[in-house]
This record gives C-alpha cells, sequence and structure tokens, in this order.
C-alpha cells in the first residue's frame, strides 16, 4: 500500500516540477492535492469570519474552524481540544509561552533549562527571558555521538537520564527538542521530562515538537509535559498556521499574549475581561483557510499512519547514509548518532571541506534541493566548530531514486572542484 | 549554466593577495552569520592609493573568488575611487548571473573594501 512513487501522484507540485528531488522537508514540507482544494473550498464556498456571523456561511467556517480543533487534540492525544490554540506556527507558540509564561513564572534567580540542539525558536525566546527577568540559563550539551550528554543507551537502546547537576528545585521551565532539525536525533523527551519531575514536581516543560508532529505519533498524556508545539506547514499542512498545546489548569491561569478581537468577553472603559480558553489567546482573525486544511494534511498522514511513514523515511536515510559513507569515505562527515534506530529521516553532512552553499548551488545545477548553512541551530553548529552544514531530509514522497540523484550530484560537485 | 566557471574556480582554488600584510594601514573584519563566511582585510596606501591589499578568512567559491578578484583589481587604484565603486562594478568583474541568495557571498569583500577606504 504504502508506494512512494504512487504518492508523488497526490503532490502536485512533481506534476509541474517533473524533475524535482525535493530533500528539504525538514524546512517544509510538499502539499498534497487535498491540502490545497480545502484551503480553496473554504475561500470559494464559506469564505467568512468565524465566531462572528450569525448567517449560514460563517456558521459553516466556525463549524469547520472547531473541527480542526478537534482533530488536532485528537492528534496529540490531548485530554480536552480547548488545550488547542492555534498560532502561525511553533515559533509564535514558543514565543506565547516564553512571553506569557515568564510574564506569570519568572523572576530573578530562577532557572530554565534547555539544551544545546535547539532551534533558535525554542532558545532566543528563554535567552531573551533570562535578559528581561535576571533568570539563569542552562544548557544540556551534546556527547560525542551527538545526542544529549546526560542520556546514556543500554545495548538495547534502553535509555538512563541523569540530570541531577543541571535541573535543581530553582529549574522553574525545562524547554526541549523533540526531533532535532539538525541532527535528526529522536530525543528521549519522556525521560527527560519524568526525570525532571522527580528533582522539581513544579518544573514547566516544553516540547519542541516541530520536526516530531511530521513523523512520530505524539501523545502529549504519555510525555507527561506541560506544553507541546507544532507547525502545520512540516507536516504537509499549509503555512501560516502553528498549534500550542499546553495543560487546560495553566492556559486559564496565564494572561493573554496579544491583545484584540475575539480574546474579549467584555470591553468596558477602564477593564476588559477576557475570553475563555482557548480564545484569550486567539486574538485578532486567524489564519482561518490554513487551520481549516490542517486537519486535511492530518487526515493524509493517518492514511498511511506513522509506523509506515517512519519506516520509510529510516530507511532512505540509512540508503542514503550507507551510499555516501561508501562513496565518499573518509572524506564524509555525517552528523548525528550512528545508531539508525534514533534518528529520522534528517541527514546533515560536512564533504570535503567544500562549503555547503557550494554544494547546495551546484546540486541545484541537477534540480537537487538541500539545505545549506546552520539550519537556525548556531550554538549546535558553534559546538560542533562548523560554520555551516550541507542537509538533506526525507519524507514520505521520497524514494531511492531521489537518494541515488543525490549521491550522483554530490559526485558531480566533488569532481568540480578537483579541477 | 554554472556559475563555477573556470575564472571562479581558479580563483577559488588559488586565492590571490589571499595574505597577512607586515604592516596595515587599515584593517577591517566583515562576516556573513548566514553562511558562517568570515573575511579579514586589510591594505597599505601611498600617495592616496592602494599600495598593496590581502584577505584572509573562510568563506564559500564565490565569496572567495570574489575578495580574490577584487582586490587584484584594488590595488593600485585610488581610495577616493574605490569608494564609489558598486556592487555591479563587482558582480560585472566576476562575470556570472548570480542569484539574490548568492549576491551576499559575492558581495561581502566589497563591504570590507568599501569600509576599508571610507576609514
Ligand atoms: C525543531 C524546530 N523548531 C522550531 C521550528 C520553527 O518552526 P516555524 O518556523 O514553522 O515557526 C523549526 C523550523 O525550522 C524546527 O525545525
Amino acid at each position: 500500500m504504502f508506494n512512494p512513487k504512487q504518492i508523488r501522484d497526490d503532490f502536485p507540485i512533481y506534476y509541474h516540477n517533473p524533475h524535482l528531488i525535493y530533500l528539504d522537508s525538514a524546512a517544509t514540507s510538499l502539499k498534497p492535492i487535498s491540502v490545497i482544494d480545502k484551503l480553496n473550498e473554504y475561500y470559494k464556498k464559506y469564505s467568512a469570519n468565524i465566531h462572528r456571523g450569525i448567517y449560514k456561511i460563517a456558521e459553516k467556517a466556525s463549524e469547520e474552524y472547531e473541527e480542526s480543533r478537534k482533530i488536532v487534540s485528537l492528534f496529540i492525544n490531548s485530554k480536552r481540544s480547548e488545550e488547542i490554540i492555534f498560532t502561525k506556527g511553533a515559533t509564535e507558540s514558543l514565543n506565547l509561552i516564553a512571553s506569557s509564561l515568564g510574564q506569570a513564572l519568572i523572576k530573578e534567580g530562577d532557572e530554565i533549562v534547555t539544551t544545546i540542539l535547539e532551534h533558535h525558536a525554542n532558545f532566543v525566546p528563554w535567552q531573551q527571558l533570562m535578559a528581561q527577568t535576571g533568570a539563569v540559563l542552562k544548557v544540556i550539551d551534546i556527547n560525542d555521538n551527538h545526542e544529549w550528554g546526560v542520556a546514556t543507551y543500554s545495548k538495547h537502546g534502553k535509555v538512563r537520564i541523569d540530570i541531577s547537576d543541571v535541573v535543581t528545585t530553582k529549574t522553574k521551565i525545562l524547554a526541549v527538542n523533540y526531533v532535532s532539525n539538525t541532527l535528526g536525533t529522536i530525543n528521549p523527551v519522556k525521560e527527560i521530562i519524568q526525570e525532571a519531575k522527580k528533582i522539581n514536581p513544579a518544573i514547566i516543560t516544553v516540547v519542541d515538537a516541530a520536526q516530531a508532529a511530521p513523523h512520530i505519533p505524539i501523545d502529549v498524556q504519555s510525555l507527561g509535559c506541560d506544553f507541546l508545539v507544532f507547525s502545520g506547514h512540516k507536516m504537509l499542512g499549509p503555512t501560516g498556521v502553528g498549534v500550542l498545546w499546553g495543560k487546560y489548569e495553566h492556559l486559564q491561569s496565564m494572561p493573554p499574549y496579544q491583545f484584540g478581537g475575539d480574546m474579549i468577553r467584555e470591553v468596558a472603559l477602564e477593564e476588559t475581561t477576557f475570553n475563555d480558553v482557548p480564545h484569550k489567546f486567539e486574538a485578532g482573525t486567524p489564519p482561518i483557510a490554513e487551520i481549516i486544511a490542517l486537519k486535511e494534511a492530518i487526515a493524509y498522514l493517518k492514511y498511511f499512519g506513522f509506523e509506515a511513514i517512519q519506516n520509510h523515511e529510516k530507511q532512505l536515510a540509512r540508503y542514503a547514509i550507507e551510499k555516501m559513507q561508501q562513496e565518499f569515505g573518509e572524506r564524509i562527515t555525517i552528523l548525528g548518532p550512528r545508531e539508525f534506530e534514533r534518528r529520522s529521516g534528517v541527514v546533515s553532512f560536512v564533504l570535503n571541506k567544500i562549503h555547503p552553499h557550494d554544494i547546495a548551488q551546484i546540486l541545484d545545477e541537477y534540480d537537487i534541493c538541500v539545505r545549506a548553512g546552520h539550519h537556525c541551530t548556531m550554538p549546535l553548529h558553534h559546538t560542533l566548530q562548523y560554520p555551516a552544514t550541507t542537509r538533506a531530509s526525507f519524507y514520505l514522497y521520497n524514494n531511492e531514486e531521489d537518494v541515488d540523484h543525490l549521491v550522483k550530484g554530490l559526485r558531480k560537485v566533488v569532481k568540480t572542484f578537483q579541477k | 549554466m554554472s556559475i563555477y566557471a573556470d575564472i571562479i574556480l581558479d580563483h577559488y582554488q588559488n586565492p590571490r593577495n589571499n595574505k597577512k600584510l607586515d604592516t596595515p594601514s587599515r584593517t577591517v573584519d566583515v562576516n556573513n552569520p548566514l553562511c558562517g563566511d568570515k573575511l579579514h582585510m586589510e591594505l597599505t596606501e601611498k600617495n592616496g592609493s592602494v599600495e598593496d591589499i590581502g584577505f584572509t578568512g573562510e568563506g564559500c567559491a564565490i565569496s572567495i573568488a570574489s575578495a580574490s578578484l577584487l582586490t587584484q583589481y584594488a590595488k593600485g587604484k585610488d581610495l577616493q575611487k574605490l569608494s564609489s565603486l558598486e556592487a555591479d562594478d563587482v558582480v560585472g568583474l566576476l562575470g556570472i548571473e548570480l542569484t539574490p541568495n548568492r549576491m551576499k557571498c559575492a558581495l561581502l569583500s566589497w563591504e570590507g573594501l568599501l569600509k576599508l577606504v571610507n576609514k
């Protein structure tokens, strides 16, 4: 049933760019026709504002919108759909948490813990909060196998976490990445949360699932986290829509992030009463079409199931790594853990000291799209002492031929610079 | 057409003026944090002209080739005249067509040169 060649027929971009070798899904994924059609459906059939009109098309739009909330809620197994807040992306979700929670919770001398492999979106907001409040930011490092230094794995892949040196009773927030967009590691998020809560039961845990939501099943209750965020555009959905999930009691007590329409109950000259969760955090007209179409992306992923998707991506990543090592041997360095089971479909590498921009540029001559740069993980790149790396990332529409093209392209890169 | 024309590869692999000067009268550091490219540039002057010029640093083929070609061009030229050098002139030196993204790489040494001559 899982046939990547057939899957491509659902992605119109391949029809318009028949030679496209798209290996940059970690930046943003391609979109299936069902998602594109759903966006159009809203604009063509019921493009009214939500939660306001009394007329039929406004009710239809509101219904579709709220249905998306329920579907997202099921998608990550949250307890109630009011815990789902729509934002414009993982970045906005994290900023909302840092700003609102920061205001309510953080004082001078408090500690916030994060890790060196975070995307800037889960690093800079905490750093800024620290600067504003006088809190202390502690950063968990990585080890030689490019995994959290606080984690040790047994032969059978069982993980033990020791954060007793980092997390203390003063640690108010632990903000961690689920799947690294640069290293491809699947981080032991559940285990670190468990350990953190043992040290400080009141700790608030925030999970950046931007690279997890497209690839692995998420269960917020089983993870035991307090907040979890992701973006629609990396999981086959539209741009401009993201999700913030938070435990209901936190959301209720947190101050709003922005003020305006939809988020209020009553406004008088002197005072405003805010609307209930989740509307309290959804000020102004949201990206309605995008939110409505997000549920089609989820439906598409569910149709194939994460087990099949993950197997496929892992297989491709493994094929790519083995092939690149075979071809370039010592000249290529692959980032991330050696164990394939602990990786996702992201393969970052450094080749022969050739600058990643030159690699990406030459690959582009063969319609191969990869990412070159620091992938918004500068602290990690500093630690690894590479100013930049090249990243190929795989998704359900990729196949082994794409990898073969990539390796052939890289051969051309090496040849160009051998002249 | 590939932007990795022979002239670019030549100047990338054998960059001219890729050196430190003994007693530079002006020095500057420029970088492009997005790509991690970094250049250190220096010059000595004589009678209002560039007597010698050198650069060190790391970068992609385009930024290194451009630094090589540009320093070659600048040597012996009037400082005043160099200060009116335009981005298009630099692109002309490279002789290739660049996308907006790669333009930043090509113009890093130009940014450095302008800072040097306007010091
Ligand atoms: C791990 C991670 N976190 C956060 C983000 C930010 O997502 P967005 O740009 O959609 O807000 C990204 C996107 O690159 C990411 O890979």
